[in-house]
């Protein structure tokens, strides 16, 4: 398998969008899947399938097995120290809701600070929102400055004594600035304040490493990794998961059941109620043996090229505005163009086969900091290529033709 | 699909100088509307005389070339209607970018049914409908003082 011609794994590569070869820049929404991950899920159903860790029949523990070792190989990925620290969630939205809601429940009281940044998607600001109504919290902002990255220094001036969780994205995905999250981690720990790290566009996207970085909490959002839909991860420190009460009730997260009082099961079985997105995660395992084949590093090389080459094509493109320039900059390219509103831009495209995204790509409160209502963006995944973005600056130019002319 | 029939002349040129933008003193009904999927808004200012007559109506706000120009088209048609005029003209317009293939309503001219039936060319592209009707919607709830904002994921 060579990342040069990988866009052949991807069989949605063979379909034509109004007559035009697809060029999809849209993976920070959601990335594409490759046919082995397709296929796993197929097969799945029609070979292997049934419930996983209740019956004792033969299909029931070979599909046990299955699912528990997508866990071995999400913790393997992320360099996690327990397998039982990896929770299967519905999105990276649930897990993030999930460590919300229970932290909030056991450890917030009226008066505490939840700090999050201006950078967040709105699923890392809503969950601590509600918060505010049930437990009376106050939640803080740290600024981004204007290249579109958050400082330590930003982080460090929002930090009170009443700070009791920071959470964080590890990359942005508006403006791609890759955080230095290893030195906030440091900085807020030195304070006794767990972090959580919304790693919607790091884990697509960048080597991880749980134990280095000593994160308390990470979300993963399965269909960014060319997954499956329906499914996210939590990666949470073990004794986290050992404090922290059940998120939801149901089916299989029990120990025992009576009428006078319940029990809860161990871990991981604890925040996994109910019959879990089964076939998706067994895929999702296929999902991560694709990364690992190409190498995290050879594909962060290779988005890291195409993002710079990306930069300097819309750079020399005078009609366009690029949003954020970060330190550290992630595959994404955010812009506007004079002239010529997102929305329209993106149907413009559209008419070539160029999937952008255009909207406020669930930022409001960056989007409100910037000054703009909307901006349309292109993101990269593996299989993406010079011509695609070669195609995309044509693309751009004939918005602007048509707008100007 | 084409282009062209989605970006014609009229919705550039209304899109890019939006007719009666601003806000005016001394108006008696106004309303906002807001698009959460794009961030696209609108508010639209109304002066009602006795005789239940638009007597003048201008818009503020923000968006897509189409919404834009939707506001715009719209605002250039209502002034001078009556409450009844005003409602026909907006069931019409609503009708035809939902279904009817064409303007049934006599109420404005060939020229300007001609300049309305312009933003048709969003029916071929679905995402694109509310940014048309978003105005539109914004306009009956300052008609009928509906209170709260226009919201494009609550109307039909």
């Amino acid at each position: 398998m060579n990342i040069k011609d990988i866009k052949k794994e991807f069989p949605i590569f063979d379909n034509k969008v109004h007559n035009n070869d697809l060029v999809y820049l849209d993976s920070a929404n959601s990335s594409q899947k490759p046919k082995v991950v397709v296929d796993r899920i197929y097969d799945f159903y029609t070979k292997e399938f049934s419930n996983v860790g209740r019956s004792v029949h033969y299909l029931a523990v070979a599909a046990t097995n299955l699912y528990e070792n997508t866990r071995v190989l999400v913790q393997k990925y992320i360099n996690a120290k327990d397998p039982n620290e990896i929770v299967f969630t519905k999105g990276a939205t649930e897990a993030i809701n999930l460590v919300a809601n229970t932290f909030g429940q056991k450890y917030l009281k009226e008066g505490d600070e939840i700090l999050i940044t201006e950078l967040e998607h709105h699923s890392n600001y809503v969950p601590w929102h509600y918060l505010r109504k049930s437990k009376g919290v106050k939640i803080n902002f740290a600024d981004v400055d204007e290249n579109g990255d958050i400082s330590i220094e930003s982080i460090e001036k929002k930090i009170t004594p009443k700070t009791k969780i920071l959470a964080i994205t590890h990359l942005s995905n508006v403006t791609g600035a890759i955080l230095p999250i290893k030195e906030i981690i440091q900085l807020a720990h030195s304070k006794n304040i767990p972090v959580l790290v919304d790693g919607c566009q790091g884990a697509p996207h960048l080597k991880l490493d749980m134990q280095d970085l000593d994160c308390d909490f990470y979300a993963i959002s399965c269909h960014k990794m060319y997954g499956p839909t329906g499914l996210g991860v939590l990666y949470a420190k073990k004794k986290w998961l050992e404090e922290l009460p059940p998120y939801q009730g149901g089916g299989g997260m029990i120990g025992e059941v009576k009428k006078e009082g319940i029990t809860f099961g161990d871990l991981p079985n604890k925040y996994e109620a109910g019959t879990m997105a089964t076939a998706q995660v067994i895929a999702f395992g296929e999902s991560i043996n694709f990364i690992n084949k190409l190498g995290i590093e050879k594909i962060e090389e290779h988005e890291r090229e195409l993002t710079k080459y990306g930069e300097e094509i819309l750079r020399k493109n005078n009609s366009v505005k690029l949003i954020g320039s970060p330190k550290n900059k992630g595959s994404v390219l955010s812009f506007t163009l004079d002239g010529v509103h997102p929305h329209d831009i993106a149907t413009i495209l559209d008419e070539d086969g160029v999937a952008i995204r255009a909207g406020h790509h669930c930022c409001q409160i960056l989007h409100e900091k910037l000054g703009l209502a909307a901006t349309a963006r292109a993101s990269l995944g593996v299989y993406n290529t010079k011509d695609d973005l070669d195609q995309l600056n044509s693309s751009i130019n004939k918005c602007i033709k048509i707008f100007n002319s | 699909m084409d282009l062209k029939d989605l970006y014609q002349e009229i919705i550039l040129d209304h899109g890019k100088n939006p007719r009666n933008l601003g806000k005016f003193e001394n108006f008696n009904k106004d309303a906002k509307g807001h698009n959460p999927l794009c961030g696209d808004k609108v508010h639209v200012y109304l002066k009602v005389d006795e005789n239940k007559k638009i007597s003048d109506i201008k818009f503020e706000g923000h968006g897509c070339a189409i919404s834009m120009a939707s506001a715009s088209i719209m605002t250039e048609l209502m002034k001078g209607k009556d409450q009844k005029e005003v409602n026909e003209l907006i069931e019409d317009f609503l009708k035809m970018i939902k279904d009817n293939p064409e303007l049934e309503s006599n109420l404005i001219s060939e020229d300007d049914k001609t300049k309305l039936m312009s933003l048709s060319g969003v029916k071929k592209y679905p995402m694109r409908v509310k940014c048309a009707t978003l105005p539109w919607h914004t306009l009956i709830s300052a008609m009928t003082n509906k209170p709260g904002e226009v919201n494009t994921e609550k109307e039909d």
